[in-house]
């Protein structure tokens, strides 16, 4: 049965690719207990980093420094899903913590923020929004050396946002005549992400070929989870993310600054989702909607895994790969025929002949883990003992 | 305490004013363009002076990487016949719906701009799901869609124009030609949805009654990405190479042609005939991922005429160097022309005069010449490409003239020897021929 192999290798890089996708989740829902539907945009906009550092690079030529763009884009994904991560828990998330059903609906309205900006940004957008940012903060900043801030900030506010806004909006206006700035930088379409030529092959071994960006994907992933593992573990802010996590009143009392660990630990999870992005470029398309293609997968692992572990999401994300895999490639029905079962099991034939289909494994994985759920509401792995925000 | 309600309820508002502010500051550019690419003045609706006709199609969602493309040829025709002076001297007025991707949306938005809008006539859908979900309205309504994808036939609506081909003029000359050329075993796949099934009921008709077999099928839903199931059934079924035939649509795509090349699977054992990957779908996919392998079309931007020369020059100068046109492009353009030419035979708007008067005009079209049929189909030539490092298709079949459309199929049971005929009342939709 050599298929044994190939459904353990193929179901642990679907499940590598369901786990990178989910990590960040796990962490922001897990950890942090918010509802980001935001979290598959900021998986596209570490998508379409990856994209603009390829572009950079392409001056490079077929060197080999050219191949090493996804390194540089990786990191550079990490960083970009991160600040966009940080300027949504400052601006808005923070705002919402422990109403879950505002925080879904205002992270979704982010989310379609975000896929609407990928498709309408041009310089001239991208220039009105610089102006609005740089004269509304910076006059704040300014403002707020003044002894007197504090009766005057309901004033300066009042004078500094229309004003702000409006120099901005006049000023995209303006540059919009120009159809060089008003051509948007990625529009609508998706867009073309060419892996390096040497993640595009296959290493071979025997008969069977493993592809290199599955073996990429999932060597990236045990790292950012190793990563992820010795920062909450082994660091002084993991701690306090840990501590925090237990219980919030108490850690304030000890001094941790429980602001501060909300806004790194959302940076984290959103910059995790930013690595997963640029991952997934490997695989598939790469345009303003590639979140909704994952973002409900990942929320499946989180959910399956159970809230606040990390191995949970492991195992899950595991465990779905492979049941997605085994029921959708038809080994099931294979195996049955080759061990002369058929005959004696008729109708199970014909169930997983039913369901091997790729459309169809997936209906029979969302049953699976419906009924697995009733069974185990918590999860895989719930959280034990005496937790505080529960 | 009042005073910082103030602020609140101030800022609350503000945002909110500057937001809408800021939101309509960002769609006044593309509202502008659109109607700047009609040529037509959409200040005060310009009673009689213009004609209002509907672009029905997903601007967002997973169809809208395609359905885009169309929306800028059908535009750029209807720019061109302004510039010409318009139709029956009046300037078409182009209203821009999206349908999102999402097959009860269509409807909707066919519905409000037949009641609403009271446009002429639509232009409008990509997927078959779409079309079909529309296809009552414009019956019930007694109204008019062109529709310019290659589609699965088995359909012949009195109340819509199919510029498309019919699978007798892609998916059987492209089987017809795999067969002859590059192997008689065939795996299927294709998203999961109306086009891909039916198309693959009759591909497997055809290799019955044609001396090849089918060894497997698979669908993937639309936006589904993780193909590696497939890709294990394909190696299982043809350990060997063989042939296969590929349905997808939208983004599945580019997933299946970077991870059909990851497992090793090239076109020299494994060649893929897709019948929706067209040039711009090259660009997007990447070229790399898909030299050597086949699309069968009508048109290819490679096409060597001189309507098409100047059409692909035209369009560039549009829209830019860099784009590239394609079949569903270029039969987007074309319908909007027929529309036109029928229009003005007619010398009226009126739905059913315009029908009767499509009938039989030709065009010649940036593929060659094309010839409406009362079965509301095109004829067309049928080419087979070969995809190029640049994008483009070597074109390596055409068939030496013009096919005539047959929207049932003559291989499939059910339909087999029937025909359709609008210019005759006692025939219709649907007779034995």
């Amino acid at each position: 049965m050599q298929g044994v192999f190939d459904v353990l290798f193929n179901g642990l890089s679907i499940g590598a690719v369901l786990l990178i996708a989910a990590l960040g989740l796990a962490i922001v829902f897990g950890l942090m207990g918010v509802i980001n539907l935001a979290h598959g945009e900021l998986m596209m906009l570490g998508a379409y980093t990856t994209f603009i550092v390829q572009n950079a690079f392409k001056p490079l030529g077929d060197s080999p420094l050219f191949s090493a763009y996804i390194f540089v884009a990786l990191i550079a994904a990490f960083f970009v899903a991160a600040g966009v991560g940080l300027f949504l828990e400052r601006q808005v998330v923070r705002y919402l913590y422990g109403r879950p059903l505002e925080t879904l609906l205002a992270t979704w309205g982010v989310s379609l923020i975000l896929r609407q900006f990928v498709r309408s940004v041009s310089w001239s957008i991208a220039i009105g929004l610089v102006l609005f940012s740089l004269l509304f903060w910076g006059g704040q900043w300014v403002l707020k050396r003044r002894l007197d801030w504090n009766q005057l900030k309901a004033k300066a506010l009042t004078i500094l946002l229309p004003l702000s806004s409006a120099i901005a909006i006049i000023g995209g206006v303006v540059l919009n005549a120009n159809k060089a700035l008003a051509k948007p930088w990625f529009s609508a379409r998706n867009i073309d992400v060419t892996a390096p030529s040497w993640l595009r092959g296959g290493v071979n071994l025997g008969s069977f070929q493993f592809p290199v960006a599955r073996l990429f994907i999932i060597g990236l992933t045990i790292l950012c989870l190793l990563g992820t593992y010795w920062f909450l573990q082994k660091s002084a802010w993991g701690l306090r993310i840990r501590a925090v996590t237990q219980n919030r009143e108490m850690s304030a009392c000890l001094g941790i600054p429980t602001n501060t660990v909300d806004a790194l630990t959302f940076a984290l999870g959103s910059g995790l989702a930013g690595v997963a992005g640029c991952a997934v470029t490997l695989l598939g398309s790469v345009g303003p909607n590639l979140g909704a293609n994952y973002i409900v997968d990942a929320f499946m692992v989180v959910v399956v895994g159970g809230v606040g572990k990390l191995i949970g999401s492991v195992v899950a994300a595991i465990a779905i790969g492979t049941v997605t895999y085994l029921l959708g490639s038809g080994y099931l029905p294979l195996w049955m025929t080759q061990l002369g079962l058929t005959e004696t099991l008729q109708p199970l034939f014909d169930f997983f002949t039913f369901f091997s289909t790729t459309s169809m494994a997936k209906v029979m994985v969302f049953a699976l883990i419906i009924t697995f759920l009733q069974i185990k509401p918590a999860g895989l792995f719930p959280q034990k003992g005496r937790t505080v925000d529960a | 305490m009042s005073m910082q309600f103030n602020r609140r309820k101030f800022l609350i508002l503000g945002s909110a004013t500057a937001g809408s502010v800021l939101l309509k500051s960002c769609a006044s550019p593309s509202s502008d363009s659109g109607s700047g690419d009609g040529g037509s003045s959409t200040s005060g609706g310009g009673d009689g002076d213009t004609i209002k006709v509907g672009i029905l199609h997903s601007l967002s969602g997973t169809m809208a990487i395609s359905e885009t493309t169309v929306v800028e040829a059908e535009k750029l025709a209807i720019k061109e016949i302004n510039e010409a002076g318009g139709v029956l001297g009046k300037q078409i007025e182009a209203i821009v719906e999206d349908g999102a991707s999402d097959w009860p949306t269509f409807n909707e938005k066919a519905i409000k701009l037949i009641d609403q809008d009271e446009v002429v006539t639509v232009f409008g859908c990509w997927t078959s799901a779409s079309r079909k979900a529309v296809k009552d309205t414009f019956e019930t309504k007694q109204h008019q869609l062109w529709y310019p994808v290659q589609y699965e036939g088995q359909e012949c609506s009195k109340n819509i124009f199919y510029t498309g081909a019919a699978p007798n003029q892609q998916i059987e000359p492209a089987v017809d030609w795999l067969l002859e050329n590059e192997g008689t075993e065939f795996f299927l796949v294709g998203s999961d949805y109306v086009f891909p099934r039916t198309a693959n009921t009759i591909i497997k008709a055809q290799l019955e009654a044609n001396g090849g077999t089918t060894v497997g099928e698979d669908y993937l839903p639309l936006g589904n990405t993780e193909v590696t199931p497939i890709i294990t059934k394909i190696k299982a079924a043809l350990p060997n190479g063989g042939v296969i035939f590929n349905s997808l649509n939208g983004d599945s795509n580019v997933a299946f042609f970077k991870q059909l090349q990851a497992a090793g699977m090239g076109p020299e054992d494994y060649p893929v005939m897709s019948v929706s990957v067209a040039e711009e779908e090259v660009r997007q996919i990447g070229p790399d991922f898909l030299k050597g392998h086949y699309a069968a079309w009508n048109y290819f931007q490679t096409a060597e005429t001189p309507a098409n020369d100047k059409w692909v020059a035209d369009f560039k100068a549009e829209y830019g160097d860099d784009r590239v046109t394609n079949d569903p492009m270029e039969a987007a353009y074309v319908m909007v022309y027929f529309w036109k030419m029928a229009v003005e035979a007619a010398g009226t708007t009126d739905i059913d005069a315009v029908r009767q008067a499509a009938y039989g005009l030709t065009f010649d079209a940036p593929n060659g010449l094309y010839t409406m049929n009362p079965n509301h189909h095109l004829s067309k030539t049928v080419r087979i490409g070969q995809i190029r490092e640049d994008g483009q298709f070597d074109i390596v079949s055409s068939t030496p003239g013009p096919v005539d459309p047959l929207p049932w199929n003559q291989y499939v049971a059910d339909t087999k020897g029937f025909s359709c005929d609008w210019s005759d009342p006692e025939k219709g939709e649907k007779f034995e021929a």
